[in-house]
C-alpha cells in the first residue's frame, strides 16, 4: 500500500479539509506543505474522499490545492532511553533543542527527534540467541540514571520471535542493531533500543491488573491521612484559579514516593512550567541524591500553544508512564489542567459542528474521560514484578463550580476527590483542600479509627461554628466551645501545610503518624478550661508551640524539647477522656 | 497585479463571501465601497468559496463592490515612529499624522519557546502601597484589574504607567469611551510620557472587528521593542469589551456559545495574548495590565473567570480602593525576598490584623459584644484603610513599610501584632 496524497480543499480555523486520492485512516498522521514547510496534523474525520485533519500549528499561509502527504503512522511518541530529564511538547518535541535551533519563538513545522541518537548507552544482553521472545519481552538492560531501563522487543511485534542475533555487551546508539529476531515465517528483522507507539493507544503487556492497594505517600498530612492516593490509582484536583491547584501539583511532582514523575503542564501558564524547569535540576531528591529531574519527564504544551497539540499532549504524557510502568517502576503522572484538554476536545468537536453537549462539550466527553483514566493501574509484569501509573489531573471548573461537566464526569472515575475551596484559600489555609466534601476510596497511612475519630471532631467543630455565627460566642457553651476550638486545632496544626518551610512542607509518614498521636489525645480528652477566654488562650498557646514544632527538624534538640512543653501543656489541663467524644461515638455505633 | 474580484456572493454580519482562487488563509484583502475602503481577512476557505471578515463591518457592503486581495495577511508598520502616535484597532492614523508604510511586521505571532523564558526577577515599583507592599507587580507579569464600570480602573492604569519606570508604553484601547480616550492621552501628555507612548484605539463607536485586532497589534509591536532591549508595558482596556466582540461574532457565524453565549475558545483566545508577557534573556520585556470588567461585579462571569485562570494573578477594584482579599499577584514572592527584610513579615502580619478587623465589623454588625481586643481592631482597620488602601497614598515601598510599623505601633503592642521578635526590635518606633 502506497503512501497516500491529497489537496487542500477547506480550511477553517486549524481543520484543514482534505480531498484524498487513495486508502487513508482515522488518526492517521498527514504533513501539510506550505511555503516550504511541512505542518504535522491528524486526520479526525473521514466522509468519502474527504479527510478532515485537525493541524497541530498555526493554519495561516494555508491554500486551496496545498500538497498534503499522509504518513500511515497514528500520531505516536518515540520510546527508549533517554527521555528522562527531557522536556518537550505535546508532540514530543524536545523544547531545549527546538530553542537552540529557532531562538526565542516556537516556530512551526519543525519537528526535532525526541531522542538524541549521539548518547552511547551500557547494553547489557539478556536474552541468548535461540530464545523465544514476543512483544515486551526484555533483550538486555541499559543504565538510564538510577535506573535499569529495559530494552524491550517492539510492542508493536505481533508475533512469537526466535532470537537469531543478540549483540554482546557495549555502548550503543539508540539507532544501532541489538539484535535480530525470527517471526513465525521465518522473517527476520532488526531491532535497535527504540520503536515508535501510538499515544491513544495503551500499552497492555502486563499479565494483569492489580488493585491499588498500597498508599502513594505524597508527605501531604492531609492527604496521606484523610484523603490517600494509592500507587496505580487516580485522584483529581478540582478548584477555582488561585486556589493551589498548581502548587500542590508542584509539591507533589518533588515528594511524592514513586520512582518517576510525569509532569504534563497542559494549556496552563508557560511561567508556572519555567519554575520547575528551572529548579528541579537544582533540587537534590533525598531519596536517590540525585536531582530530581534525573527522575522527571515534563510535557509542556502551555495555554498560547497550538490547541490540537493541548489535546495530544496528556496522551504523549500517559504513554510515556506506561512505558516505564513495563520496566517495574512507579510512576505518577501529574496534568495541570484537564479541563484544558477538555476544552480542546470541544474546540475541534464546535469547528466538526458536531451534536453539542452540556456547555457545548462534545457527547464523547465523559467517556473519553473514563478512558484516559483507566491507563493508570498497578500491574504485574511477565517476570513477576510489579510497577504502577497514578494519575493526578487538576480541573479548572468554570465559575469555580464543581457542578460542570468536566468536574462531574472526572468525579465519576476517579479514587479520590481533593476538592480545593475558595473559602480556605482566600483565608490562606493551605493546601485549601475541603476537609469535609473531599474523600478518598483508598487506604492510609495512618488506622481508620483514629482518622475517623479526627474527622468527628472537624465535622462536630465546624458544626458549632456555623452556629456561632448565628447565636454568637456568648450563645455558645462551653464545651460546644471547646470543641469547636479542638476542631480549629486539628486544622491549624494539621490539615495546613505550610509548602514554603522548609521542613513542613514535608512529612514522612513515620512523623504524621507520630504527631497524630498527641492530637489525638488533645481531642479525646475532657480539658480543664472553665471559661471560653480561658480555653482560647489557652488553645492558642498550644497551637503556636505545635507550629514551631512542624517547623522543627525530625527528633532534633528543639523538636524533642517542644514535644516535652506539648505533652506538658496537655497533662496539665487533662481531667479524663472526653464525654462529649464519647458520647458522640456511642452514638454513632448504637 | 493582484487580482480583482467584483461579485461578492453572500454578506452576514461582518462576513462576506466571494468566489476566488489562490487565496491564502489569513490572508488580507481590500473592500472598497460607496463609503471607502476596508481591511479584511480571510477566516475560511472552502473550495473557491472564501469567507472574509471585513474590518470595518458589513453593513453598506454592497455585493458589487469590489475586493482585492493583498497576498499577505494582516501587518503593521514596526518602527520609532510609532513613538507618541495615536492609530486605530487597523493601525490607520486616528492622529492625522502621516501613515507608517516602513518594516512591516505580522501580528499575532508564534508563542516563545518556554524553554527560553527566564524566572521574572524584577518588582515594578508603583508608588501604590496595596500594590508595592501587598501584591507587588514583577517585570513580565501578566495582570488586570477586576473591577466594575464607574471605579477609576482607567486612573489606575494611567496612574502605574506614568510611575512605573519603563522605556515605553503601548496602550491598547477597546470599546473605549471617547472621554477615557482623551483622559489617556492628556495625563500621559501632562506627564511627558506621550513621546515614549504608542495608541492603538478603538472607541466604542468604532466597528466591532477593529475591537479585536487591539490585542494582537498592540502586542505585536510590544514585541519588537522588547527584542531590542526595551521594557514595554502594555495596557489593555477593557478586555472584556475585547471579550464581547468575539462573542457578537461568533454569535453571528452561528457558532455553538458554550457559556453565556461566548465561543469555546474563549480562553485559548484570552491565553494566547496574555501569554505574550515575558522576560527576554538578554533584551527587553513585556508587562501587561488590562482591565476586566465583570458585568454585576461577578467574579465568575465567563470573562473574569477564564482571565482569572490565565494571568498570574488580579488587582481587584472596589469603592475606589484595591482590595486586599481578591487580589493577587502570583509572581510577588519571587521580588518581596529581597526589598527589605521585614518586607514579607509585615506584609503577612497586616493582612491577618485587617482580616480580624473584618470579623470584628462582623460581629458588631451583629450586634455582638466588642471585646477590648476588637475595639483596638476596629482603630486598626480604619487606619489601615486612610493610610494604606486609600489610592491618593502615594509613597515609595520603604515609606510605606515604615507607615505599616506607624500604624501598627499605634494601635497594638509587640505581641499582639504577632510578629517576629528580631523584626519587633529592628523596626518598633520608639514612642
Ligand atoms: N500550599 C500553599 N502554601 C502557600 N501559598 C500557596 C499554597 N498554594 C497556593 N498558594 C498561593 O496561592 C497562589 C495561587 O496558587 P496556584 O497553585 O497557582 O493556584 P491555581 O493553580 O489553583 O490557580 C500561589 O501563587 C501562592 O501565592
Ligand atoms: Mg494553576
Amino acid at each position: 500500500m502506497a503512501v497516500s496524497k491529497g489537496k487542500v480543499i477547506g480550511v477553517n480555523g486549524n481543520m484543514v479539509t482534505v480531498q484524498v486520492e487513495d486508502v487513508v485512516s482515522m488518526n492517521e498522521v498527514a504533513y501539510i506543505e506550505v511555503g516550504g514547510k511541512r505542518l504535522k496534523a491528524e486526520v479526525i474525520r473521514i466522509k468519502g474522499n474527504k479527510a478532515e485533519l485537525q493541524v497541530f500549528e498555526i493554519t495561516s499561509g494555508i491554500g486551496i490545492g496545498d500538497i498534503v502527504t499522509f504518513t500511515e503512522g497514528m500520531l505516536s511518541v518515540e520510546l527508549g532511553p533517554g527521555l528522562l530529564g527531557q522536556i518537550f511538547d505535546g508532540l514530543q518535541n524536545p523544547l531545549p533543542k527546538l530553542a537552540e535551533e529557532c531562538g526565542f519563538f516556537l516556530e512551526r513545522g519543525v519537528y526535532l527527534g525526541a531522542l538524541s541518537t549521539e548518547i552511547k548507552w551500557d547494553f547489557t544482553p539478556v536474552a541468548k540467541v535461540g530464545d523465544q521472545v514476543e512483544k515486551g519481552d526484555t533483550l538486555g538492560t541499559v543504565p538510564e540514571g538510577i535506573f535499569t531501563h529495559r530494552i524491550m522487543v517492539p510492542f508493536n511485534y505481533k508475533d512469537k520471535y526466535t532470537i537469531k542475533k543478540i549483540t554482546s555487551a557495549g555502548s550503543y546508539g539508540i539507532k544501532e542493531v541489538i539484535a535480530e529476531v525470527e517471526d513465525s515465517k521465518g522473517k527476520v528483522t532488526e531491532i535497535t533500543m527504540s520503536f515508535h507507539w501510538p499515544v491513544k493507544r495503551p500499552i497492555a503487556n502486563y499479565v494483569e491488573r492489580l488493585r491499588p492497594v498500597k498508599p502513594m505517600v505524597t508527605k501531604i498530612r492531609l492527604v496521606d491521612t484523610f484523603f490517600p492516593v494509592a500507587l496505580g490509582g487516580t485522584y483529581c484536583i478540582p478548584g477555582p484559579f488561585g486556589a493551589g491547584k498548581t502548587v500542590l501539583q508542584q509539591v507533589t511532582s518533588r515528594n511524592a514516593d514513586v520512582d518517576i514523575v510525569i509532569i504534563a503542564a497542559c494549556g496552563e501558564r508557560a511561567g508556572e512550567v519555567v519554575e520547575t524547569l528551572k529548579e528541579f535540576p537544582e533540587l537534590i531528591d533525598p531519596k536517590t541524591g540525585k536531582s530530581l529531574m534525573e527522575r522527571t519527564i515534563i510535557i509542556c504544551n502551555t495555554s498560547s500553544m497550538p490547541v490540537a497539540a493541548r489535546e495530544a499532549s496528556v496522551y504523549t504524557a500517559v504513554t510515556l508512564a506506561e512505558y516505564y510502568r513495563e520496566m517495574g517502576l512507579n510512576i505518577l503522572l501529574l496534568a495541570d489542567s484537564t479541563s484544558r484538554w477538555a476544552q480542546a476536545m470541544r474546540e475541534m468537536s464546535g469547528r466538526l459542528e458536531e451534536i453539542p453537549g452540556e456547555e457545548a462539550f462534545p457527547a464523547y466527553l465523559e467517556s473519553t474521560i473514563a478512558g484516559f483514566y483507566e491507563r493508570a493501574g498497578r500491574v504485574r509484569l511477565k517476570d513477576g514484578s510489579e510497577g504502577s501509573v497514578t494519575i493526578g489531573g487538576t480541573v479548572s471548573p468554570a465559575g469555580g463550580n464543581f457542578e460542570e461537566p468536566v468536574t462531574q464526569a472526572t468525579l465519576k472515575v476517579v479514587g479520590a476527590f481533593h476538592g480545593l475551596s475558595r473559602e480556605r484559600s482566600d483565608a490562606r489555609k493551605y493546601p485549601a483542600i475541603h476537609p469535609l466534601d473531599s474523600w478518598s476510596k483508598y487506604t492510609g497511612v495512618l488506622d481508620v479509627e483514629r482518622t475517623e475519630t479526627a474527622r468527628a471532631i472537624i465535622f462536630r467543630g465546624n458544626e458549632v461554628e456555623q452556629m456561632m455565627k448565628v447565636v454568637g460566642e456568648e450563645g455558645t457553651s462551653i464545651n460546644d466551645y471547646v470543641t469547636y476550638l479542638k476542631g480549629d486545632f486539628i486544622d491549624a496544626v494539621y490539615l495546613q501545610q505550610n509548602s514554603f518551610d522548609p521542613v513542613d512542607n514535608a512529612v514522612t509518614t513515620e512523623r504524621q503518624d507520630h504527631i497524630f498521636g498527641i492530637i489525638i489525645d488533645v481531642i479525646t480528652s475532657q480539658l480543664d478550661l472553665d471559661t471560653k477566654e480561658n480555653a482560647r488562650s489557652w488553645f492558642n498557646q498550644l497551637r503556636q508551640k505545635f507550629l514551631d514544632y512542624n517547623g522543627s527538624e525530625w527528633e532534633n534538640d528543639i523538636f524533642k524539647s517542644l514535644e516535652k512543653e506539648i505533652r506538658a501543656m496537655i497533662e496539665e489541663k487533662k481531667l479524663g477522656v472526653d464525654e462529649n467524644f464519647q458520647a458522640s461515638k456511642s452514638a454513632e455505633e448504637a | 497585479m493582484r487580482k480583482v474580484y467584483n461579485k461578492i456572493e453572500s454578506i452576514a454580519g461582518n462576513v462576506i463571501t466571494v468566489k476566488a482562487d489562490g487565496i491564502k488563509y489569513g490572508e488580507l484583502a481590500e473592500v472598497t465601497t460607496s463609503f471607502g475602503t476596508s481591511l479584511a481577512d480571510v477566516i475560511r476557505l472552502d473550495g473557491d468559496t472564501v469567507s472574509l471578515q471585513v474590518y470595518s463591518g458589513g453593513r453598506g457592503v454592497s455585493t458589487g463592490d469590489e475586493v482585492r486581495f493583498l497576498g499577505h495577511p494582516m501587518q503593521v508598520s514596526f518602527s520609532d515612529n510609532l513613538m507618541g502616535r495615536i492609530f486605530t484597532g487597523s493601525g490607520a492614523p486616528r492622529d492625522n499624522g502621516p501613515e507608517l508604510m516602513e518594516n512591516l511586521i505580522e501580528i499575532g505571532g508564534p508563542s516563545v519557546n518556554p524553554a527560553k523564558r527566564i524566572i521574572p526577577r524584577n518588582m515594578i515599583r508603583t508608588g501604590i502601597p496595596m500594590i508595592d507592599v501587598f501584591n507587588s507587580l514583577v517585570e513580565s507579569q501578566k495582570l488586570p484589574i477586576f473591577s466594575v464600570s464607574g471605579e477609576p480602573y482607567n486612573e489606575l492604569l494611567a496612574r502605574i504607567a506614568m510611575q512605573a519606570e519603563v522605556d515605553m508604553i503601548i496602550l491598547g484601547g477597546m470599546g473605549l469611551k471617547y472621554d477615557d480616550y482623551l483622559f489617556f492621552k492628556d495625563t500621559l501628555e501632562a506627564g511627558g510620557a506621550l513621546s515614549r507612548t504608542t495608541f492603538f484605539v478603538h472607541t466604542a463607536a468604532d466597528p466591532i472587528v477593529e475591537c479585536l485586532l487591539v490585542p494582537d497589534i498592540s502586542l505585536a509591536v510590544a514585541e519588537k521593542f522588547a527584542l531590542k532591549g526595551k521594557k514595554v508595558l502594555v495596557l489593555l482596556t477593557d478586555m472584556t469589551n475585547f471579550a464581547d466582540a468575539m462573542k457578537e461574532i461568533a454569535i453571528t457565524q452561528e457558532q455553538v456559545p458554550s457559556n453565556r453565549g461566548y465561543p469555546g475558545d474563549l480562553y485559548s483566545q484570552l491565553a494566547s495574548r496574555y501569554e505574550k508577557a515575558v522576560d527576554f534573556e538578554g533584551a527587553g520585556s513585556i508587562t501587561i495590565l488590562g482591565v476586566t470588567t465583570m458585568p454585576g461585579d461577578d467574579v465568575t462571569h465567563p470573562v473574569p473567570d477564564n482571565t482569572g485562570y490565565i494571568t498570574e494573578g488580579q488587582y481587584y477594584l472596589k469603592n475606589g480602593r484595591i482590595e486586599p482579599f481578591g487580589s493577587l499577584s502570583r509572581l510577588k514572592q519571587q521580588v518581596n525576598g529581597v526589598t527589605r527584610e521585614d518586607h514579607r513579615a509585615l506584609m503577612d502580619g497586616m493582612i491577618k490584623l485587617y482580616a480580624a478587623y473584618l470579623e470584628a465589623m462582623e460581629k458588631k454588625s451583629m450586634g455582638f459584644r466588642m471585646s477590648d481586643w476588637d475595639t483596638k481592631l476596629l482603630k486598626y482597620g480604619i487606619v489601615f484603610e486612610a493610610e494604606m488602601m486609600d489610592l491618593s497614598v502615594n509613597i515609595p515601598l520603604e515609606g510605606a513599610l515604615d507607615k505599616g510599623w506607624e500604624i501598627m505601633s499605634d494601635c497594638f503592642s509587640p505581641e499582639e501584632t504577632g510578629l517576629k521578635t528580631d523584626l519587633v526590635k529592628k523596626f518598633w518606633p520608639s514612642k
